[in-house]
């Protein structure tokens, strides 16, 4: 084999000009690929952390019919003591789960003392919150970030203090109704201001679970939503589908499902972007692998053309068909080969460079998020396996046409 | 035990509804070491024979045995077998392989074909390159060396598996008078060296008269002449 790969490589040496722009669309296929993946699955990776470690967690945990309302954030359909207590042994049992944060969600009024606007909130017990979220603190672009934040503070998002000119350490109010349709009020010393951030809940304040409770004069445990945080983020299919099975088989009096389980895809919008950037990629190594195919073949074809009366001399010294046939996909295997290392170290090399240069862009309200391409062994070694895998394919129809040539009609051949 | 032996050997080629008797049922037998010319007009068959008794094309009539094998009914890679093993060939175009060697040219059939072992391998292209005169020009590649010198390169590559039967079609038709007659010389002394049957189609009559058994044919039947002077009167 050996042999027939040193005589390959001498035969790519022919045309070497040939040889060279072949690989080079190679190189400019592979790199496309890998730079591709390399941005949009470091632009994926940057959103889907910013989701899951500061708005909503791996997945969630509401009262059947919650999420369908959650527009609304319906009081009348939180999760009550008992329920939570059950969600709160389950959680407990189960080895994937890092933490939890038990959070109500409220809308309520916000007033400055001479302006009023509406506001969404998350109340939430601030240990939990930021074991769970631990993007969240740093989400605070002006007050302290140490501990999140304490009764009778409030994180407000940075709209609504440029919109209503209030800054750190000021007062406000909040009047809120309660399920009963009770209307309570409630000062609030602004701890700091939120960052926001692209999907739900990215324009909520934040204040105190207990401050929450007062407010809503509520009686009793009740929670609206159970944010949770597993260990390893790729767990997330079979713990939620683990937890939903064990959640199924609890039933109320009718009969009827208590709770529903959503992961973060099902919250939010930008799982469709994150599934329209994966369809990219595939429709981009579809075109690498017409660009591989369709070079190496017209190469190749060339290659047995040009090579007829040689390919007569070869098989009348003795050469059996099957040798000839190697000898020309061996031939396209080393120039797929040729064009993948190179492709591949100029791709690794530029993700390096736009490393070390540090881009930054914007998305939606967010500026200057950090451009940071990286790229995992699995997903390079895929692409070097394809492209090599293509262009052993595209060898093979003129590599099987030169081991079937009669030697004396290609002997005669001019 | 003859070398090459054709009992009513024919080769009928097909076009269409158009039969074309090439070689129509011919005997002859070569014996070991024999020093052999197919002469002929242009057309007359010899290269068809050559190509029969070199396995590259397989008959349609008769029996042809050569060293020993019925040639009828092999497939392509016992055909490709038989050839790496028994028969080696000598090109008018040279048809050396042009990234190649003069050491590499004549070291692919132990490569390619025959698979010897690196040592033994490197023993027999230098003995065979010292055997044809070409031990300067080892690392020269075809482009770099004369049409004479490239013919020498493809007798020793014809030379190197220890064929007991070299063909040779129109061996000197592309060289000059004096080369021709060094590279017919030095045919002769391959055969007496390493006791190799030669078979030549030819045109050139320093070919014919350094024959030492001659068939012409003619319109596809043969008749064997004695001596070189009754073949060729160039």
């Amino acid at each position: 084999m050996g042999n027939l790969i040193k005589i390959a490589a001498l035969n790519l040496t022919r045309y070497k000009r040939r040889t060279l722009l072949t690989a080079m669309l190679i190189t400019l296929g592979v790199m496309a690929v890998l730079l591709f993946v390399a941005v949009s699955g470091s632009f994926k990776a940057l959103m889907v952390g910013q989701i899951t470690d500061s708005m909503l967690g791996h997945f969630q945990i509401h009262r059947k019919g919650y999420v369908a309302s959650i527009d609304n954030l319906p009081l009348n359909r939180n999760l009550n003591e008992q329920q939570v207590q059950k969600m709160k042994e389950i959680l407990a049992a189960e080895p994937a789960v890092a933490s939890y944060s038990l959070r109500i969600k409220l809308g309520a009024m916000f007033s400055n003392f001479s302006e009023t606007t509406n506001i969404r909130l998350n109340a939430v017990l601030p240990e939990q919150e930021a074991e769970t979220m631990p993007l969240l603190a740093g989400r605070i672009l002006e007050g302290d970030q140490t501990g999140l934040l304490n009764r009778g503070e409030i994180l407000i998002p940075e709209l609504i203090a440029m919109g209503m000119k209030v800054k750190v350490g000021d007062t406000i109010v909040l009047v809120a109704t309660n399920k009963e349709g009770s209307v309570n009020g409630q000062p609030f010393v602004v701890r700091g201001v939120l960052e926001g951030i692209s999907g739900p809940g990215g324009r909520d304040g934040v204040i105190h679970l207990e401050d929450a409770r007062t407010l809503l004069r509520m009686e009793g445990v009740e929670v609206s939503e159970i944010a949770v945080r597993l260990k390893d983020i790729a767990l997330l299919p079979r713990v939620a589908g683990r937890i939903q099975s064990e959640l199924e088989a609890l039933t109320n009096r009718e009969g009827k499902t208590v709770f529903e389980v959503h992961s973060w895809e099902k919250l939010s919008p930008f799982y469709n972007i994150a599934k329209m950037i994966d369809l990219m990629t595939f429709f981009i190594k579809i075109m690498l692998v017409a660009i591989v195919l369709v070079s190496i073949m017209n190469v190749m074809i060339m290659a047995v053309y040009e090579r007829i009366n040689e390919i007569g001399t070869i098989a009348a010294i003795g050469t059996r068909p099957n040798r000839i046939m190697a000898l020309f996909v061996f031939e396209g295997f080393l120039l797929g080969v040729l064009g993948t290392l190179i492709g591949t170290g100029l791709s690794l090399a530029a993700i390096g460079i736009l490393n070390r240069v540090r881009l930054t862009f914007d998305f939606g309200r967010q500026a200057g998020l950090v451009l940071a391409p990286t790229i995992g062994i699995a997903d390079v070694a895929t692409v070097i396996l394809l492209v090599i895998a293509i262009a052993v394919i595209a060898s093979l129809q003129p590599a099987f046409k030169a081991a079937r040539m009669d030697p004396i009609t290609a002997l005669r051949h001019v | 035990m003859a070398l090459v032996e054709a009992v009513h050997l024919e080769k009928t080629y097909k076009t269409g509804e158009i039969e074309t008797k090439a070689i129509r049922g011919v005997d002859f037998t070569i014996e070991p070491g024999s020093f052999v010319s197919f002469i002929g007009p242009s057309g007359s068959g010899k290269s068809t024979l050559l190509n029969l008794i070199g396995c590259l094309d397989p008959p349609t009539g008769g029996t042809l045995t050569v060293a020993g094998q019925n040639i009828r009914g092999l497939d392509r890679r016992q055909s490709a077998d038989f050839r790496g093993r028994n028969i080696g060939f000598v090109f008018q175009d040279f048809n050396l392989i042009p990234v190649l060697t003069v050491y590499e040219n004549v070291e692919y059939p132990l490569l390619m074909v025959r698979r010897v072992p690196p040592a033994e391998r490197k023993k027999r292209v230098l003995e065979l390159l010292e055997a044809v005169g070409m031990t300067d020009q080892v690392d020269k590649y075809p482009g770099q060396i004369s049409g004479g010198q490239k013919q020498r390169v493809a007798v020793a590559r014809a030379l190197v598996t220890n064929a007991r039967l070299v063909l040779a079609d129109e061996p000197t038709a592309n060289l000059d008078r004096e080369t021709a007659g060094r590279i017919i010389r030095l045919m002769k002394k391959m055969r007496d060296e390493f006791k190799t049957t030669f078979i030549f189609s030819t045109h050139d009559p320093r070919v014919v008269n350094n024959a030492e058994i001659i068939f012409t044919i003619e319109d596809g039947t043969l008749r064997q002449n004695s001596h070189p002077e009754e073949g060729f009167h160039g």
